[in-house]
């Protein structure tokens, strides 16, 4: 039965107004705290339902984890804590965690029968704030508002040490006067920031005054900025040295340090997965269409590559370029993405404003590199592409449709990485990643590359946690990621940012060609745009994807491969998935086109497929699926051998996507664990 | 008097399940969710749960009999049922489940199918005993002690 708040929804949507009042640590409190509950046992559902509503609070129920992600995407600030069962039939109660942390960034509390040691360990692992054993004694649930408050707490902290003293003092009542979940969640404040202070991304070290929150956000530019630096003290570095190096007026040490950390986090989680995916999963990501700016993660997500030792400096710095390129083109994407991104509901406004944002930021240098290239490719990329989108869409097929998300992604990626193995592996994994993560969240593009970036692209979704996402890239899950990251990456991953036509996955076709190659590190998104395009056939799942894949394109065309092999991938994967075609196209557009695929190619094949928008999403999706999984197989450094010339970076994919292809299929998100830990 | 008579007929039903054990402190935790908005919120809970199980047993008893069962497939829903069992606080019921799980992880098939068997037990065991209760209760609804 769907009781999405059917019953119950004691209106969560209302419940802006109780907990607004910016000092809300009134008496009132915690009565009135907003929480969405989450289980697919209705006996269960019901009965918290009751209880919660006995404590008085503001009660929504969800009986699918689905359901409960809209929800939220759609009011992001519209709840306070959400409760959620652990086995759920249609996601993994931890992949919602980790969704939920990184795009929202709420307190999560997990509850099951099972009180396992290990369950909960795991729980805790993947930023749970408590976990409840079943039967749920009404106490336990008396107090679950203490998790709200602590996390209120420790963000203002952040923010009050950064810089802003004084704004923090009023800040405090500010953020919680805007959003009492804004504050929260920096997720969604971030998101409706960057959506409505476009500037704000530019400003926000300088002028955080206008913040409503004191909390810095990450946007790529910025998180471009902290990982060329960790890149260059080294990921052992100190905060303080990184605070210097970057020299970013009003930064202040303490936003340095948890950014670290969870940067940190993130790469370990890549290097569990396996450094492949992750780099992949990053580059994808950062095609991450949803972003928009995927340009921009595209760059990041490489700088995460690279420092993870993945990517070469080189291939780091032209998938930058590429993303930065793919900023321009993100301009002409951002329309297209929009609208697809939309589809994901996820950030989606959100990123448009950020890409926008992105494109200005990433535009500012090379944001034509690859603008010019794209083109070439488009057209017959486009064609070949779809041919060759097997291979890649192999990889990024790998996103599993929409639906399921988790579990259909593997199996579309597997398609996907079968036949475009090579390519695709690289890029799917990306994009897989991002998918997975994507396709529900909607962020798909950005998951993918976000996964390897994810640091990069909090700042794009306003969610910081992309940069845990690089864990994600592994699983899939973390496609939200990559929307994140898809700022971050434009300049890496997506070559093809820049081109405009690009983002339309439909250029996957022409993407995939490139994808092959490209995915390595130029077109980045080109195997995933084929392997989306093939996907088609498993459209089902998410056309969202496609949207994300298509931002990712657009966003990605900047020439670097890597960042390309990844935008397109994700951008790839995203369109790609539902056609298929992507698969072939993959192929020969990462090969290609290495910038082709960026944004023109995207474009072009975007339309011509129409998949872009299923694609992107599925694309996302699967490519991120696919890449995370493949990337698992090669091993690390397959994926981005040494040899990040695009050719290479197309061979290694494919390679990978071979070797991939094999052990993607488990992929789930299991790989993402350290994601939401909250920092 | 009749209805008092009813009554302590009801009453000593309730406690008759707590000292049989078939039911536990859960079962008094969704009494106290009762209230004058929801008085019959319990039985509603029950119902539904009795609805869910229903099928879930049926599943698992279906699931034992083909050959190609995974026993991951069969914890899943047994830890499902497991679940309902305890929100409800179907004592019994739940100490079957948890046995029948354990045997199954041993990968003991056989003990497993007995397991699954006294779970049926006591579940329609259960049911016999509350739907004359929530019957009672209903038809007498005055607030009761508890």
């Amino acid at each position: 039965m769907n009781v999405s708040s059917v019953k119950g929804s004691m209106s969560i949507s209302s419940s802006t107004s109780t907990w607004k009042a910016g000092d809300t640590i009134s008496d009132q409190f915690p009565a009135g705290l907003r929480v969405l509950v989450v289980d697919d046992d209705p006996t269960c559902l019901m009965i918290l339902e009751k209880m919660l509503t006995a404590c008085l609070y503001k009660v929504t129920k969800c009986n699918r984890a689905e359901t409960a992600l809209s929800k939220l995407r759609e009011n992001k600030n519209g709840y306070d804590i959400v409760l959620s069962d652990v086995h759920m039939p249609d996601m993994d109660g931890f992949k919602l965690l980790e969704h939920i942390g990184l795009e929202m960034d709420l307190p999560v509390i997990m509850m099951s029968a099972d009180d396992g040691k290990q369950v909960v360990m795991k729980g805790v692992t993947h930023g749970a704030c408590d976990y409840l054993i079943k039967p749920v004694r009404i106490e336990a649930l008396k107090n679950i508002w203490q998790h709200v408050v602590r996390k209120r707490k420790n963000e203002w902290k952040e923010f009050e040490q950064s810089g802003s003293v004084e704004e923090g003092d009023r800040q405090p009542k500010q953020s919680d006067d805007a959003d009492y979940s804004s504050s929260a969640n920096e997720g969604n404040w971030k998101g409706s920031k960057r959506r409505k202070d476009e500037e704000e991304e530019t400003d926000e070290r300088d002028d955080t005054s206008t913040l409503k929150k004191p909390r810095v956000v990450w946007s790529v530019e910025l998180h471009q900025q902290f990982v060329a630096a960790v890149n260059q003290l080294g990921i052992d570095t100190v905060p303080k040295k990184i605070l210097e190096l970057m020299n970013v007026p009003g930064l202040t040490r303490e936003n340095v340090a948890s950014h670290l950390q969870k940067y940190r986090l993130y790469l370990r989680r890549l290097s569990g997965v396996s450094q492949h995916q992750s780099n992949l999963s990053t580059i994808i990501s950062a095609q991450d269409p949803t972003f928009g700016s995927l340009s921009s993660l595209s760059g990041l997500d490489l700088q995460t590559l690279a420092a993870t030792g993945q990517l070469p400096a080189q291939s780091l710095a032209r998938l930058q370029a590429a993303g930065l390129g793919r900023a321009t083109a993100k301009s002409g994407i951002p329309i297209t993405l929009v609208d697809q991104r939309n589809i994901f509901s996820f950030e989606n406004p959100k990123l448009r404003f950020g890409e926008g944002q992105q494109q200005h930021m990433t535009n500012k240098q090379q944001v034509n590199l690859l603008h010019g290239i794209p083109t070439t490719m488009e057209a017959k990329q486009l064609v070949s592409l779809r041919h060759a989108a097997q291979s890649v869409g192999n990889m990024n097929m790998q996103v599993p449709p929409p639906g399921p998300q988790s579990s259909q992604n593997n199996p579309l990626l597997m398609q996907m990485g079968q036949q475009q193995q090579q390519q695709q592996s690289r890029g799917q994994i990306l994009v897989d990643s991002t998918i997975n993560h994507a396709p529900r969240l909607s962020s798909m593009g950005q998951p993918i590359l976000s996964n390897g970036m994810a640091t990069n692209v909090s700042s794009r979704n306003g969610i910081p946690e992309n940069i845990r996402a690089p864990g994600y890239s592994q699983t899939p899950s973390m496609l939200n990621f990559p929307m994140n990251h898809a700022s971050e990456l434009p300049g890496n991953c997506f070559p093809l940012g820049s081109t405009p036509g690009v983002s339309n996955l439909t250029s996957k076709g022409a993407f995939q060609e490139d994808v092959n190659s490209e995915i390595k590190g130029s077109g980045g998104f080109m195997p995933s745009y084929d392997v989306f395009n093939d996907l088609n056939q498993h459209k089902p799942q998410s056309w969202e994807l496609q949207n994300v894949g298509i931002a990712f394109d657009s966003s990605q065309h900047s020439n670097s491969l890597q960042g390309n092999l990844d935008l397109t991938q994700s951008a790839l994967g995203q369109q790609g998935f539902s056609s298929g075609q992507m698969n072939g196209h993959n192929r020969s557009a990462a090969v290609a086109s290495k910038a082709v695929f960026s944004t023109g190619d995207v474009k072009e094949l975007r339309s011509a497929q129409n998949v872009n928008q299923h694609l992107n999403n599925l694309l996302v999706d699967n490519t991120i699926r696919v890449k995370s999984e493949r990337v698992c197989d090669t091993s690390p450094a397959n994926i981005f051998p040494d040899h990040f010339g695009q050719d290479d970076l197309m061979s290694a994919l494919l390679k990978q996507q071979e070797s991939v292809a094999s052990s993607e299929n488990e992929f789930d998100f299991d790989g993402y664990s350290m994601n939401n830990i909250p920092v | 008097m009749e209805s008092k008579h009813v009554h302590q007929q009801i009453a000593a039903m309730r406690q008759s399940f707590f000292d049989e054990e078939v039911l536990d402190e859960f079962f008094s935790q969704l009494e106290q969710l009762e209230d004058q908005n929801n008085p019959n919120f319990v039985e509603e809970v029950f119902t539904m749960y009795f609805r869910d199980s229903t099928t879930l047993l049926e599943t698992v008893e279906q699931a034992m009999k083909t050959i190609s069962i995974t026993f991951a497939k069969m914890d899943k829903i047994l830890h499902q049922l497991k679940g309902s069992s305890a929100s409800v606080g179907a004592k019994k019921v739940l100490n079957e489940i948890n046995k029948t799980r354990q045997v199954l992880e041993k990968g003991n098939l056989e003990g497993t199918k007995a397991g699954i068997w006294e779970m049926r037990k006591e579940y329609e065991s259960l049911k016999a005993k509350l739907e004359p209760y929530f019957q009672l209760k209903q038809a007498n609804s005055v607030p009761q002690e508890k």
